[in-house]
Formats: C-alpha cells, structure tokens, sequence
C-alpha cells in the first residue's frame, strides 16, 4: 500500500494533486467529470475584494502546445464568493483553496481576513503573478520590495496556509522565492503563466484585447521544471509545481525536481477527468519504482 | 431550455463521411447510450496527432439518431485542426465532451388554428445546429421557412435534407446559386413578417439580422461561436458582453435572445 497523502507543513493533501487557479472553476464546473474528494485540493478561480469584469474579448489564443489568455481576473469578488459561492463547495471531501490577487496591498489583506472566517477553506494561494491587470498582479510578483511588503503584510493577518504563486516573468526566481519564505509563506507554487504574445499576421492585429498575455500548457513545462528545481534548493518551504502538467509522467517529473505536490492547469480544459488519473498514476509510479509512500519522491532526482 | 443532461466525455467511431471541397459531414457512433442533446447544443472535439491543435474543437451538433447512438457533425475545415478533423478515415476514433451550452427555445407545439410563421437563418456552416433544430421544429408541427446564404454555391450544404421540413431560398455572393447578394438582402424578407426567428453565422451576419428581428419586432435567437478552451464555463475564454456583463458563452450560450445582447 503506498501512501499517497503530503504535508504542506501544517496542511496535509491526501494526494499531491491540486488543480490550480483559474483552469477549474469553483470545482463545480467538473463534478459531471471527475469525484473531486479524489484529489488532494482544489484552487479556485482568482478572487479580489470587489468584482471584476475582466477584459474584453477575445482573450485566448491557441498556441503551438499551449495557449494565451488574457481573463484579467474575472471574477464576482470575495463577498459574493462568501455568500453564494462557499456555501455550494465548502463540503467538498478535498482541501479548497482560495487564490487571492489584488491591486494594493490592502486589497489583500481585506480579502484574506474575509476568507479567513471560512472555517472550511485551510489556506489561501497569493496570486503576486497575474499577467493580465493592468495594475497589481504581476507588480508584485516581479518586484522584491513589493514582494516582500505584501507576503509580510498578508502574513500578519492571516493564519491558516498560506500559499505563494510565484511569476517565472523574473530574472531569477530563487530570489523571490527566498523573499516569500523569509516574510512567512508557508508554501510557494510556480510557475503562474510565462507572459508572451500572438498575432494574426492576415489582418496585422493581436490576437488577444490586451495584446500580450500568459502562456500555460505542455510548451511552458519545461521552463517551469527548471524554476521548480532551482526553487526547490534555494528554500525550506515546500515548493507546488505546475506548468503544463498533463499527465502522470510529467507529475512525476516535477516532483522528482523537487515539488512536494503538483498542480494540474490547462490540461483540465483538454481532459476534464485528467487529475484524477494523475492521481491513481503516482500509486502506480511508486509501486514500481519501490517507493512506499508520494512524499518520498520529492527531489529524489537522481543526478549522476 | 437549458439542458439538465449531465455532461460526459465519450469516446465515438467515425462510421459515414461525406466529404467536399471546404467542408465535411461526418456520422459519429458510439458504443455507449447517446445522451439527450438538444437542437444548439454543442460538443468539444479532440484533435489527435495535431501539434498545432492543442484544444478541442467546438462543433454544433448537426443531427442526430439517439436510437442508434449516432451523431452528424459539419465540419469547415478552417485551420489544421478542422482540416484533420474533417480528413479522418473511416473508422477513426474520435473523443468528444458532451452536450454543452443551451439549445434553441423551442415554440409550443403548433395548434391547427394557429401556426406561427418561423424563419430560419443560417450563413456559409452556421446552418450545422439549423438542421437539427428544423427537425425538432417539424416535430412540434412547424414547416419553418429557410433562408442560407454563402459565398458560393459550394456553401450551401444539405439543402436536400432542409427541404423535407420546409421551403429553402437561397442567397450567394457570386450568384450562383438563389438571389445574389447577402442572406439579409433576400427579396423574401421584404414579404415575410415572420413570429420567431433562429440564425447562426457569421457575427457580422448574425448582426445585421439582429437589426432586421429589431426593425421588425420580431423573436430572435442567434447561436454565438465564440473562441473558448474548455466548453464547460472553466477558463472564462469565450465571454460575450450581455445585459449581465461579461457571460461564457460556452454555458450562458451558445444560443442567446437578441434582446440579452448589446449589439
């Protein structure tokens, strides 16, 4: 019997896989597909202190591998999440995650104090990395001192996990990622999307609204692998890898660079059911490796 | 009506193709109990081995045989991933998400004292979900009137099985085939005052026949074909700007009332 449940210190996953923010809805989106309590959490949609409407269409572009998309955080803001939508999920057999952005960092705070009232959602994930706003989200994500000032700020308030996504739109991660940890994340996820650009070359326009926006998918894998490897040396904190996860092999890989759990995106789009596959993949991959429980795969990258 | 029909990923065999120039019709069977899918609904498509075609395509279902867990897809072959699509041979499998969206809001059955006068609108491959919908509209005892329009007389596909349920007119940009022109500049508009009309091209199109439903205070519904990843109201692509701000069209959709719509 391989034991398949992993700590994220206090917060304990009874898997590694997570489906991570803005690719699963509030989890309802997939209850025709999938048994969510089979996962170890979900990460639901970016959630602000008032409503957003995001920008305007289009904003996705399909991508060799991959896609763009521009959402801009649409979302109803946390109060209405409390009220209409915490009701609906907080009895999901799984850990639910919230994912909060804003655009100062009060914006933050008021939200991850609103959320930690909710006695079933055990920790937040800070989205510092959004792309897609045009103020706030990525600042913060590519900034030290913001960096730095928002994680303290939120961490004074907030006490339950408290989780930290971090952008790859940076020189070197491992700084930031450091700057987290010292302020009290108690865990970083990476990679939020790469910031890239499509153009229709027919008719000489963008293809998305905001012209830029973030790429995710199979093509932005391998960068993500090597953020998480590095990543993973440069902190004691638990590390959650994501970036184009689409299968058991590809959670593996992330995990044996050092990712304690994995976070499956884009893949939901293509396979709705695929986490959980993902999931029943890893007993497998632990039988026959000889590994006796998912926790011991992480960084057990053989380098010779 | 929305469809209270759980959504379900299921795997189907390419079993007839008929294929043309830019398009191809394409009977799907599956193994498995055919759900119930209504006349606008959609399903998502995977494409194998197409290194450009990362997501699944969304396609309106075109007909379908629930007896015999059959379903018909009209095919464009627009980019690499229709055109691998629509080049599949016999037999091929192929995965599908289904049904999504919500379908067309269908009349009350006809009364013998009262028949309501129903148009139909479809441009170039926007008549795919206008066949199915023609069936259902049979059956509640309507003879709908059919206009479609193209470029050529090589988009107007299916016009056989359109007449068994009413009378077609036809309009195409070179001529060749009914009036030349665009759908909304066909003589028959000028005499018809119709009670409902149901259309999906083009948005362009669906725009100026918007106008037209306006002008003539007339029901209408336009199927949207928005770009979207998911199909099921996860990634929040595909919106559209209603009267309730930003809306998917993948769930709030595909089929919209005008009068939800800010154009």
């Amino acid at each position: 019997m391989v034991d398949l449940s992993v700590q994220l210190k206090a917060l304990r996953l009874k898997n590694p896989v997570m489906t991570a923010s803005g690719t699963f809805g509030y989890g309802e989106e997939y209850l025709d597909f999938m048994d969510v309590s089979r996962i170890g959490g979900i990460i639901v949609k970016g959630t602000t202190i008032r409503p957003r409407e995001g920008n305007d269409y289009p904003r996705m572009a399909e991508t060799a591998s991959g896609m763009l998309n521009a959402v801009g955080l649409q979302n109803k803001g946390v109060h209405y999440f409390v009220k209409h939508i915490y009701p609906r999920i907080c009895d999901f057999n799984t850990n639910v995650l919230v994912n909060v952005s804003g655009s100062t960092v009060d914006d933050y705070v008021q939200a991850a104090e609103i959320i930690q009232e909710l006695d079933k959602i055990p920790g937040i994930e800070l989205n510092v990395s959004c792309p897609n706003v045009k103020e706030g989200g990525m600042a913060f994500g590519v900034s030290p001192r913001a960096l730095s000032l928002v994680v303290k700020e939120v961490r004074a308030v907030y006490k339950k996990h408290l989780m930290l996504k971090l952008s790859p739109n940076v020189t070197d991660i491992t700084e930031l990622a450091k700057i987290a940890e010292d302020q009290g994340a108690d865990s970083l996820s990476l990679i939020n999307t790469l910031l890239g650009m499509a153009i229709d070359a027919e008719n000489r326009r963008p293809k998305l609204s905001t012209v830029t926006g973030g790429l995710s998918g199979p093509c932005i894998k391998p960068v993500a692998l090597r953020m998480v490897w590095q990543t993973y040396k440069a902190v004691k904190i638990p590390v959650i890898g994501i970036g184009g996860i689409s299968n058991t092999a590809d959670a593996i890989e992330f995990m044996l660079a050092g990712a304690s759990a994995i976070q499956v995106g884009t893949a939901n789009f293509i396979d709705p059911g695929v986490s959980v596959s993902i999931a029943e993949g890893i007993t497998d991959y632990c039988r026959r490796h000889g590994f006796k429980s998912a926790k011991e795969l992480t960084g057990s990258l053989i380098i010779d | 009506m929305s469809s209270i029909t759980n959504k379900q990923v299921l795997d189907f065999i390419l079993y007839e193709k008929e294929e043309w120039a830019n398009s191809a019709l394409m009977k799907f069977k599956t193994t498995e109990v055919l759900p119930e899918i209504f006349p606008g609904q959609f399903v998502q498509v995977k494409i194998e081995n197409s290194p450009d075609t990362y997501l699944r395509r969304p396609l309106s279902v075109n007909f379908t045989d629930r007896e015999n867990s059959c379903l018909w897809l009209l095919v464009q072959k627009i980019g690499p991933g229709t055109r691998k699509l629509a080049g599949l041979a016999l037999n091929s499998k192929v995965n599908m998400i289904l049904p999504l969206g919500k379908s067309f809001t269908l009349p009350e059955p006809a009364k013998d004292s009262f028949q309501q006068q129903i148009m139909l609108i479809g441009g170039g491959i926007g008549t795919a979900p206008l066949l199915f919908l023609s069936k259902s509209l049979h059956e509640r005892g309507y003879s709908p009137v059919f206009l479609l329009g193209g470029r050529s007389a090589a988009d107007i596909l299916q016009i056989d099985q359109f007449r068994l349920y009413g009378k077609v007119y036809v309009t195409t940009q070179d001529g060749s085939m009914g009036e030349r022109g665009l759908v909304t500049e066909h003589s028959i508009l000028k005499e018809m005052q119709p009670d409902r009309m149901y259309c999906c091209g083009p948005k362009p199109m669906m725009q100026a026949v918007a106008s037209l439903a306006r002008a003539k205070n007339c029901w209408c519904e336009v199927s949207l074909e928005n770009l979207m990843a998911c199909g099921f109201g996860a990634c929040l692509c595909c919106v559209e700007k209603t009267t309730q701000g930003h809306v998917c069209t993948c769930t709030e959709g595909p089929v919209f009332n005008i009068n939800q719509l800010l154009w």
